[in-house]
């Protein structure tokens, strides 16, 4: 922790070893960037991306740390001041890095970047590493800050403390509606993963069973032994899908399992509904056990098999879909690239992580730059390795498995030709091959990333244990690990996003805001539910295939997220009387404005209805008045649900917008008044009593 | 030989500790041992959960309203 406050470059040696970890990162970057032709090994994107982190963190997190936060060692934390041994512990600052870490890692991370090799390999890299070292990371490590020097107080808290209390509600509000859309996004992964796939279906199914046996055994068996009864779980998952294969080469047992998405996804908001109001004890807390550690073992697998195999990439560097007119995603690369990799570059979520638990263990001040900077560089890194996995495989295979089956047809013979046809040759016979080598009947436009990055995995890993015999369990077992912590993130979401409700509607009708009532707690999970239920359920039978058109509007949210979050960190900076160093947060807001507003004004108002859900639904409307029936729509009612649902996804971009462009004028009301001030108006606690706790 | 492997047994031993430690951490359970010193410092002449009553005190919390549940896409 001191090492934070150590002076830069203790001699010649440490100058000329920084020196060579930057020409490293440069010479693997330049070979990552412009190869052109011969393909490229994994390993150069890795030493980039490795060298890109170590060098920012020496340098640029350091001062952060020292000359724009002054982070103060001898301050004492809230950890230390509240000390309670529950909540507000001090910690070693590995565990708390550990805790982080599982804590802001998601599916996120994964799929975007998954979605946005559709524009090659490298715009998404070049993202994803700027986009940690300036933003996301400044993000997590700034709000971390703040919130350590308020008692570890959670974000809309601190919009109210340092903002004022409407933009306090504004947040609160933007907060909710990205919950929603974000359970409705993950939700459709997951059922875009399981569709007509008995194998994973019953590997999925497994979980629940599997789950509540664990949380039985917690519960009255051996309480409180957590890694035990993980271990048995963990057993008990891999059993499941060995046997996952038994059950997708019978017929009879396979039915059973070979579910629509539409009859998914009305399975999984029940299950929603059931898991969340269930004793959590029971479902929710041993399937989250299971998940973050499994999670974690897999992060450090794929990394270690991505060294030990080093895959050549196969995707080229930039596709010709830099143009905007790709198949997985609509729009061209500027802004749309920037919304689509998400959580993997700069995730506004993270502010949420970082001003909740965290903030209670850090023991020290100086470990924010470790926690908080340190913790976002590996999420990235994961990042990363989802971008390699994606484009390891056949860039023809990846097209087939992403594009909608509108606009690429049905068959492998129509499926090969079309995507032949863009350049990426792949025949027949190679994408049936496929399918059969991971256990599948088809892959084909199995969108959302998941089966994507199971391809992936399932290649790598592979190469690593097992070779092509255990290629399919691999697939499954990489099914498995994200629909695992997707469904996880869905209960545990689906409640908090009733703690949310229950405290708006609270306001109005007092009686909402008892957690312990049952009226109060069924009424919000309901309304919690159907709200990202509808969202799912409209994607599920998008035409399109849903992900085209909700995942961006995820990706706005987020990073609109992001931007409320850097926001506030500016606002804080000037009433810290800091505004010579405000551009470390300013430049990123500034960024994250942009392409928000850009990407949610093309959403709005562009011409192309590819793009725009109001010219999508103009020309829908338009259709319908007539009486005719455009496809995919195959009925006048099916007309009338596709104008209907864009108009519910133009609301909600022009929610978001309004929640953006208003906290970005509160943003500049509360800078100008900042700086009008001669004093520091920042509203931070705890430092006065240093003096109490030096003397204790 | 044998005593350098003997020296290190202690730092294994806290290394061993501090990855259950994160572990736990990681689903929402502090350390029980931390929480009885401070109970036992701090406030030794009140009652302290038993190890089960404490498992399930935080598991409560962890899913609770304004709990830590919360975790990232």
């Amino acid at each position: 922790m001191i090492s934070a406050a150590r002076a830069p470059g203790n001699g010649v040696l440490s100058w000329l070893l920084w020196l060579a970890v930057a020409g490293l990162g440069a010479v693997s970057l330049g070979t990552v960037a412009l190869s052109r032709g011969e393909p490229v090994n994994a390993v150069w994107l890795v030493t980039a991306a490795v060298c890109t982190y170590l060098v920012a963190y020496r340098f640029y997190s350091l001062f952060i740390a020292r000359s724009v936060l002054r982070l103060d060692p001898a301050r004492p934390t809230p950890a230390v001041l509240h000390s309670d041994g529950l909540d507000y512990v001090p910690t070693n600052k590995w565990v708390v890095f550990g805790h982080h870490f599982a804590a802001i890692a998601g599916a996120g991370p994964l799929v975007g970047p998954v979605l946005a090799a559709q524009m090659g390999y490298l715009p998404g890299t070049l993202w994803i590493l700027a986009g940690v070292v300036f933003a996301g990371a400044v993000q997590d490590c700034i709000v971390l800050f703040i919130s350590v020097r308020r008692d570890a107080r959670s974000l809309g808290d601190m919009i109210r403390l340092e903002m004022g209390s409407v933009p306090g509600g504004i947040a609160l509000v933007g907060v909710l509606l990205i919950m929603i859309i974000l359970l409705a996004v993950l939700a459709l992964i997951v059922v875009k993963a399981l569709a007509n796939s008995p194998w994973g279906t019953f590997t999925v199914f497994a979980t629940m069973p599997i789950a509540i046996l664990m949380g039985l055994y917690s519960r009255f068996l051996r309480p409180g032994r957590i890694l035990e009864m993980s271990a048995i779980g963990f057993v008990l998952l891999m059993a499941s899908i060995v046997y996952g294969q038994t059950v997708a080469q019978t017929p009879e047992l396979a039915a059973l399992f070979t579910y629509r998405g539409e009859t998914l996804a009305l399975l999984l908001i029940g299950y929603g509904f059931v898991a969340s109001v269930l004793p959590v004890w029971l479902l929710l807390a041993p399937r989250d056990y299971l998940s973050t550690f499994l999670k974690i073992g897999t992060i450090f697998a794929l990394a270690i098999g991505i060294l030990v195999v080093a895959p050549t990439l196969h995707m080229p560097a930039v596709s010709r879909f830099v143009d905007g007119t790709g198949p997985v995603f609509a729009g061209q690369l500027f802004p749309f690239l920037f919304i689509t990799i998400a959580c993997g570059a700069v995730s506004g979520f993270h502010a949420l992580i970082s001003s909740g638990t965290t903030p209670k263990l850090i023991e020290n001040e100086a470990q924010i730059r470790f926690i908080g900077y340190g913790a976002m560089l590996m999420e990235s890194f994961v990042a990363i390795m989802a971008l390699i996995a994606a484009s390891v495989i056949e860039p023809g295979a990846y097209f087939a498995m992403n594009s909608p089956a509108g606009v690429i047809g049905t068959t492998a013979a129509q499926v090969a030709q079309t995507v032949s046809g863009w350049g990426f040759v792949i025949t027949p016979d190679a994408l049936t091959q496929l399918a059969h080598d991971v256990g599948e009947t088809t892959i084909l436009s199995r969108a959302g990333g998941a089966p994507t990055l199971a391809v992936g995995m399932a290649h790598i890993l592979s190469g690593v244990f097992g070779g092509q015999a255990l290629m399919a369990f691999w697939y499954h077992f990489a099914i498995l690990f994200e629909a695992l912590f997707i469904l996880t993130t869905v209960d545990a979401g689906t409640r908090v996003a009733r703690f949310m409700i229950q405290d708006l509607l609270g306001t109005v009708l007092p009686g909402m805001r008892h957690t312990e009532s049952w009226v109060a707690n069924l009424v919000a999970t309901a309304l919690a539910v159907s709200a990202w239920g509808y969202i799912l359920y409209q994607g599920v039978i998008d035409p399109l295939g849903g992900i085209n058109t909700l995942w961006p509007l995820f990706g706005i949210s987020n990073q609109m997220l992001a931007a409320i979050a850097l926001t506030l960190c500016t606002v804080v900076l000037f009433r810290m009387k800091r505004h010579a160093y405000a551009w470390v947060t300013i430049v990123p807001t500034t960024w994250l404005a942009v392409c928000t507003l850009t990407a949610g004004w093309e959403k709005l108002f562009d011409a192309r209805p590819a793009i725009s859900f109001l010219a999508h639904a103009q020309r829908f409307g338009g259709a319908l008045a007539e009486g005719r029936v455009l496809a995919p729509a195959k009925s006048l009612a099916d007309m009338q649900r596709v104008v209907t649902n864009d108009y519910v996804d133009a609301s909600l971009c022009a929610a978001f917008m309004a929640v953006v462009v208003s906290m970005l004028v509160y943003g500049l009301i509360g800078i100008a008044r900042a700086y009008g001030n001669p004093l520091v108006t920042a509203k931070e606690v705890g430092g006065d009593l240093r003096a109490v706790q030096s003397g204790a | 030989m044998i005593c350098a492997l003997c020296n290190l047994a202690p730092d294994l031993r806290l290394f061993g500790r501090r990855l259950r430690e994160t572990a736990n951490l990681m689903v929402g359970q502090p350390d029980y041992d931390t929480y009885v010193a401070h109970r036992m410092a701090t406030h030794p002449d009140q009652p302290v959960m038993t190890r089960e009553e404490f498992f399930r005190d935080r598991q409560a919390r962890r899913y609770g309203a304004g709990g830590g549940g919360l975790r990232c896409c």
